[in-house]
């Protein structure tokens, strides 16, 4: 079946339907990932997104149980050149085709992704429409186009209940703003005994667990619109320690007066340099953002950036200086992408025993 | 980290003659990393032996030594030059040997050298089998269960322990060579011995065989900060057991999950980390395709011919790369040439797949023995990109110019179901067409896949393209429609291919094809896929609505490269192929490159100003022709790849620089030649063109045996050979047809005598000879497989201007402007004229470079427009120089069982060496010690065996040999003959004698030079054929032309040892 995918700015391509069929709105983004469609398509961050991926070949290793970043496919759309209907992979248990019908998810395929991609880099992100039906008109649906707003994703994403993954070490509170699973992961892969919290929970709530602590998820949509999560954050810092990642780095640095800034066209693939500046050594990582926090608006005597972007020079990592408190943009626990700065979850579970080990000496000395 | 500032002067080793398993990939890594390091204004000093290369340029670096890579001429250059450090691992194995060998023997230290980059300690973890073992064990990266043994019995031992087949792998040999899959003890204790032989340290490594795993690659870069990344990862499509220089492989990997591509991404940062490399380097995986477990297959800590082809895959140049960490720069300090604005400390990310197809030389080897294994056969590589797996590998079959445009063989066709079905079995260079013809009868993709084991992705890939030519067949111009041209062009197909399996005529699908709408675009190699804007991108087709070809208004010209390396046409192509894009800038041009060889310098981004990644097929040359619409097309430098495009080009009224179509036809149309040389009264030997067997026979028998047939239009003089008897002709015949023939055959008298050889630049008027050539061997051995010797040393004054008269009159009758090569033959004092090609030859890069004369430059100006008296160099033939340069050739015949080692009409040689001296001799003992022919060692035995009308001539030879000393050993009459003659010699049984005999004397090692001339006969079954493959399996060397031996005899003679020889560099014909 034909499908066509239209631009904000005119532009209309057409392809073929897979997946679902029907119409659907988003704001279109690319992805430069060789691999890892499956993680990205169920990364609770594309909420309200239609994503393109710039590798041609999507599909060939098919879909698998183990590999899911939520419990969804999180993307309204999905665009690719060529879609694989013959995936072969040991794990495979069954094609990208079916598991997008399955889930109601619209894709195209047969896109000159390239060219797409060029263009959202010209013009930055541009929301557009990917539409199955034969009579489409783009001038029919512009003003619904350009119309479309991403409101509230974290509340469409985040957990509505507290979830409990039992560990034997460290206590920690993991706030879901849009969380893939491969944070609780990896946390879990270094004993934590992890509590997952809505992403609008209280402080008090928070700490009634009595947690080692806090770690903020990534998510969907711009930072600004999370003033819950800025308050809770402002409560909690200090009193435990804390790391961020992706979205929850940009709200640790609102909620520090630092401002936040849409980027033209984001970050989001597998081989993004990020340089550590106190290590000296620029790591290669997995990214998906659309926002980033504005260097000049780091607030010196509060916090210092730990890390850049090689490519722009944007802001990678937050540290905080009076407090326990560090941030990074970029994606760490990997899944899709290289797993080489996996090291930031070690410094937590330091950072985190350090706290807890001058806390006691305090307690001590208290006593 | 800033550069070191201590680097002020490097030597830089190259990697020496081409051989199967070290190709053209160093001179594009030499070349870059020369370029990188005087970019930092550091001064550079190379040695080579190769003459073809790019690197031996002068303009290339500071000083140049074309020397034997001899730890003793390395020496003398560094007690001359005094460099404050050596890069070693740009130069291939050879290359890295050679600086192990002089790092441990001290001379370094002496005196305060430096190796660059990667460490000694670090090199020797990554080679040696069991320390590299160690090390991979030390870090919880699984190995496959292997052991080092240094003898026979614990092979045998160990591979009882693990079950056969085991892997025999010798340590320190390149492309793998002596190693195999053995099956069971027999076969171990045949190439497990030949491996241990063969290794510089006597020791092979038995490896449990894990054949069905698939092969992953991956690049991977490390500065000294400690800095990682990986360029990319590749997939082979031969599953594990197949050498990766002969697999195909594909770029990056189809079929691996994100969790699969990044755990072998961590375990390769993880093993390029605690080896400490800083530079590139190759980590080869073994995957299980059924389950997460993998296993290292081995690390190469320097640049590689993957690497080679993952720059040209990703463009991230990592040869240039490498050199600015080995000078001390991090990977963000260094910046990507192609984005202009990010940094090397980046991954590339590809929207596009890569196709790899190896170049191997079973077309001219009719006779060697195609199964492929852990030893790599292929002398090159094509590579193609595109949009679909499709697409990438119907552009790569075309590219490997065996007339092939399909995934359809002509041969396969005829055989049975069941023949095909048993083929699948085999591992060999036509096995996706196999594979294809078996789809095409209905086989299952999944009984294929468990025959191959070969993923399924890849069969499923070939059957989109079978089932699509089905599709195609069922196409009438009725019938013909936009969805499915669309859907072949995105698949790959040609309009030609399309037009052959419709049955269509080929004007009538392109037109329709035009008609709607459907045009081929060119998309960009960016290393970012589209992220960020491109300023040094290349262009590969696709068929999609949006081109990125950008037009300017500048003049532009096309220069067709030479495709991939193979025998006949190496890598001097690329040499002229790059020289002319230089001198097209120089004139003002915009420069446009079509080439699709991964390892030459004319595929790096910034040698022309835009570079096609294209096949060289006439249809897919006219596509880049009208999207750049450039003002004309160079064709003289790019061998028969370009050349053969000259007529299509003609008839596409696009101009040609140079020599016009309608000569180059009339040097190889025989009739239009021959009417040309009565003109100028010219003779050559007696001859005329045939189409069939008995025409030829009846040619032969008026002209008188011997006589030499061969195919028109070919290279290397590919199928040619001296009949010496009907049946000759019959078996010759046979095996030329097996090719389908556009041209007629022809049939020339065999006329012996010196072969002369030429290179001319003429500008239509004028003409300038840098220099005569003779050979050392008679007429009748190919001119690539002769010892070629520069100035001339044995012609009369008259002869000589004879030559340079008939080189003048030839090239202003055939109208040259540009380049000529004429070969002469000279014959009872008569010179004929053998053959006459109007265009660049495999001896222009080292005449140019021991007349100082830039030819390729100096033509490319011509054919713009220039004339000889613009330049400084005069007409007619240029003083000759002072020094003698002998070119020697060098083989691969240790990779390629059952080649016949016999020198004959038909190339054989795979690359070229240099000697430069004062004297002829000494010139003569470099180029062979570069050669890497062992000369046989006072006291050592001489096996002489010579055909009958061979035996006077070999007594004064062998009467030399007992004078040096040495032990003389013959077969029945040729003992007895030179025993008559007063030459002591032991008798030795031939095979059919019993033992002990010839061969057995061989193997006993007691024989250190081996005389072979041939009786006729092609046939392995011979004494002879016997005798020169032993010879070539135990590293003995074998001549089989007598004035080889004399050659070898002139060295002896001479009495000297490489440390006594001077060396020469490159400014002394300034």
């Amino acid at each position: 079946m034909k499908a066509f995918l239209a631009l904000e700015d005119g532009t209309v391509f057409k392809g073929n339907s897979f997946g679902a069929e029907g119409e659907v709105i988003g704001e279109i983004v690319f992805n430069t990932g060789m691999t890892g469609y499956q993680e990205v398509l169920t990364d609770p961050s594309y909420c309200g997104q239609i994503v393109t991926m710039t590798y041609p070949l999507i599909g060939n290793y098919g879909v698998n149980i183990d590999d899911f970043e939520s419990s969804k496919p999180q993307i309204k759309g999905f665009i690719v050149r060529e879609m694989c209907e013959t995936p072969s992979n040991f794990r495979s248990n069954g094609t990208l085709n079916d598991y997008l019908k399955q889930n109601m998810i619209i894709g195209i395929e047969g896109i000159d992704t390239r060219e797409l991609t060029k263009r959202l880099r010209d013009f930055g992100t541009m929301k557009g429409i990917i539409s199955t039906n034969s009579d489409f008109e783009l001038k029919d649906k512009i003003d619904d186009i350009k119309s479309y707003e991403i409101k509230n994703p974290v509340m469409k994403v985040t957990t509505k209940e507290v979830q409990h993954f039992e560990g034997k070490g460290l206590k920690v509170a993991l706030l879901d703003y849009g969380l893939k699973r491969n944070i609780t992961r990896s946390l879990l892969k270094r004993d934590c005994d992890v509590y997952v919290f809505p992403g609008y929970a209280s402080a008090n709530e928070i700490l009634a667990i009595n947690p080692d602590g806090v770690m903020l998820s990534n998510g969907p949509g711009d930072p600004k619109d999370c003033d819950f999560a800025i308050r809770t954050i402002r409560e909690l810092q200090g009193k435990v320690p804390i790391f961020g990642i992706c979205l929850g780095h940009q709200l640790a640095a609102l909620a520090n007066g630092a401002d936040t800034k849409k980027l033209k066209y984001g970050h989001r693939g597998c081989n993004h340099p990020v340089k550590d500046l106190k290590k000296d050594r620029t790591y290669i990582t997995s990214q998906n953002h659309g926002y980033a926090i504005v260097l000049s608006s780091l607030d010196e005597k509060k916090m210092e950036a730990s890390h850049l972007n090689m490519n722009d020079n944007t802001v990678e990592g937050v540290r905080y200086k009076n407090i326990p408190m560090f941030t990074v943009q970029f994606h760490p626990e990997a899944s899709p992408g290289p797993a080489d700065t996996a090291y930031l979850f070690d410094e937590f579970i330091e950072t985190m025993n350090n706290f807890k080990n001058k806390q006691q000496l305090g307690d001590l000395q208290n006593a | 980290m800033p550069r070191r500032k201590d680097v002020k002067k490097v030597l830089v080793i190259g990697s020496g003659p081409i051989i199967i398993g070290q190709a053209a990939e160093f001179d594009y890594a030499g070349t870059q990393a020369c370029q990188a390091l005087k970019d930092d204004n550091i001064e550079v000093v190379l040695i080579n032996s190769n003459p073809a290369t790019i690197m031996t340029d002068t303009a290339i670096a500071d000083k140049v030594y074309i020397e034997p890579l001899h730890i003793e001429i390395l020496k003398k250059i560094i007690i001359d030059e005094k460099p404050d450090s050596i890069l070693p691992t740009l130069g291939g194995q050879t290359g890295l040997n050679l600086a192990m060998e002089i790092a441990e023997s001290g001379f370094l230290d002496e005196h305060n050298v430096r190796l660059l980059g990667t460490a000694v300690s670090a090199i020797k973890m990554a080679e040696d089998r069991q320390a590299f073992k160690d090390t991979m064990l030390s870090i919880d990266e699984p190995c496959i269960a292997s052991k080092v043994v240094n003898n026979i019995e614990d092979a045998a031992a160990f591979a009882e322990e693990i079950d056969y087949p085991v892997i025999v792998r010798p340590a320190y040999t390149l492309g793998g060579t002596g190693g195999g899959i053995v099956n069971n003890k027999k076969e171990l204790y045949e190439i497990g011995s030949n491996g241990l032989r063969l290794s510089r340290v006597n020791q092979v490594l038995i490896e449990k065989c894990i054949s069905g795993w698939k092969e992953i690659e991956y690049e991977v870069m490390r500065d000294c900060k400690g800095n990682v990344i990986t360029v990319c990862n590749m997939e082979n499509i031969d599953p594990v057991g197949v050498h990766t220089g002969d697999s195909i492989v594909v770029a990056p990997s189809q079929t691996l999950s994100d969790k699969e591509y990044q755990m072998l991404r961590t375990a390769s940062l993880k093993i390029i980390s605690k080896l400490g490399i800083e530079g590139g380097c190759n980590v080869q995986f073994a995957l299980n395709p059924i389950s997460f477990e993998y296993a290292v297959i081995e690390v190469n800590p320097r640049v590689s011919r993957s690497s080679a082809l993952a720059s040209k895959a990703t463009g991230y140049p990592i040869a240039k790369v490498a050199t600015k960490i080995a000078i001390g720069y991090g990977l963000d300090e260094i910046m990507n040439a192609v984005t202009g604005k990010t940094f090397a400390c980046f991954e590339p990310t590809l929207d596009y797949v890569v196709v790899k197809i190896p170049k191997w030389p079973f077309d001219k080897f009719v006779n060697a023995e195609r199964t492929l294994g852990t030893q790599m056969k292929a002398t090159g590589e094509v590579m193609a990109i595109s949009c679909s797996f499709e697409a990438a590998l119907m552009k790569a079959i075309r590219s490997l110019e065996l007339n092939i445009f399909t995934l359809e063989q002509e041969l396969l066709k005829k055989l049975s179901d069941e023949e095909i079905f048993r083929m699948l079995t085999d591992i060999n260079d036509s096995r996706v067409f196999v594979v294809a013809e078996a789809l095409r009868r209905n086989v299952s993709i999944a009984k294929i896949c468990e025959i191959t084991t070969i993923d399924e992705f890849f069969i499923n890939k070939l059957n989109n393209l079978v089932m699509m030519e089905e599709e195609l067949k069922t196409i009438t111009i009725d019938n013909i429609n936009s969805e499915v041209i669309s859907k072949a062009k995105k698949l790959g197909f040609t309009d030609g291919t399309i037009a052959h399996f419709s049955g269509l005529e080929k004007k009538k699908v392109t037109e329709k094809r035009k008609s709607y709408g459907i045009n081929i675009s060119y998309k960009m190699v960016d290393t970012c896929a589209a992220e960020f804007e491109a300023v040094t991108p290349y262009y590969y087709s696709t068929f999609d609505d949006k081109s990125e070809v950008k037009m300017t208004d500048n003049e532009k010209v096309i220069v067709i490269g030479s495709g991939p390396i193979r025998i006949g046409q190496g890598i001097e192509f690329d040499y002229c192929s790059v020289h002319s894009v230089w001198a097209l800038k120089e004139e003002g041009y915009e420069t446009i490159i079509a080439n699709n060889n991964p390892e030459t310098v004319s595929t790096d981004f910034d040698t022309a100003d835009r570079l096609y990644f294209e096949p060289l097929t006439e249809e897919d040359v006219l596509s880049i022709i009208e999207a750049e619409k450039p003002k004309g097309a160079i064709v003289q430098f790019g061998g028969q790849t370009a050349i053969k495009l000259t007529k299509c080009l003609n008839d596409n009224n696009i101009k040609i620089f140079g020599t016009e179509a309608k000569y180059v036809d009339a040097a190889e149309d025989r009739k239009k030649f021959d009417k040309i040389l009565e003109d100028v009264n010219i003779p050559r030997p007696k001859g005329t063109t045939v189409y069939t067997k008995d025409e030829a026979i009846k040619v032969a028998n008026d002209l008188e045996y011997p006589v030499l047939v061969r195919p028109s239009y070919v290279l290397g003089g590919q199928g040619m050979e001296i009949a010496y008897s009907d049946n000759d002709i019959i078996e010759f015949m046979e095996i030329i047809n097996r090719v389908k023939q556009e041209h007629p055959i022809l049939v020339d008298k065999y006329m012996m005598g010196k072969e002369i050889e030429v290179d001319a630049i003429c500008d239509g008027d004028e003409i300038l000879i840098p220099g005569i050539m003779e050979h050392i061997e008679r007429a009748g051995v190919h001119s690539g497989d002769s010892i070629s010797v520069y100035p001339t040393q044995t012609l009369s004054q008259s002869v000589k201007d004879t030559i340079v008269d008939y080189t003048r009159k030839l090239a202003k009758a055939l109208h040259v402007v540009g380049l000529v090569n004429v070969q002469y033959v000279l014959c009872n004092e008569i010179i004929y004229v053998i053959e006459v090609n109007p265009r660049s030859s495999r001896t222009i890069p080292y005449i140019s470079k021991v007349t100082g004369i830039p030819m390729v430059d100096i033509a490319t100006k011509i054919m713009m427009g220039k004339k000889l008296s613009d330049f400084t160099f005069g007409t007619g033939l240029f003083k000759e120089s002072e020094y003698v340069s002998v070119k020697v050739p060098v083989f691969s015949f240790e990779k390629l069982h059952d080649v016949d080692t016999t020198l004959g009409p038909e190339m054989k040689s795979t690359g070229e060496v240099l000697g430069i001296a004062k004297t002829f001799a000494d010139a003569l003992y470099k180029g062979i010690t570069a050669s890497g022919i062992k000369l046989p060692e006072y006291g050592g035995g001489i096996l002489m065996t010579v055909r009958d009308h061979d035996k006077l001539e070999l007594l004064p030879l062998a009467e030399d040999f007992e004078k040096l000393g040495f032990e003389l050993y013959a077969t029945g009459k040729t003992a007895k003959l030179l025993n008559s003659h007063g030459i002591a010699t032991n008798a030795v049984k031939k095979i059919d004698e019993g033992s002990p005999n010839i061969l057995d004397l061989i193997q006993s090692g007691k024989i250190s030079l081996v005389v072979n001339t041939p009786t006729r006969g092609r046939k392995p079954e011979t004494d002879g054929f016997k005798i020169r493959r032993k010879s070539v399996e135990i590293q003995i060397p074998c001549m089989t032309s007598l004035d080889t031996v004399r050659a070898i005899i002139s060295c002896l003679k001479l009495g000297k040892k490489v440390k006594d020889l001077d060396i020469v560099n490159l400014d002394v014909f300034k």
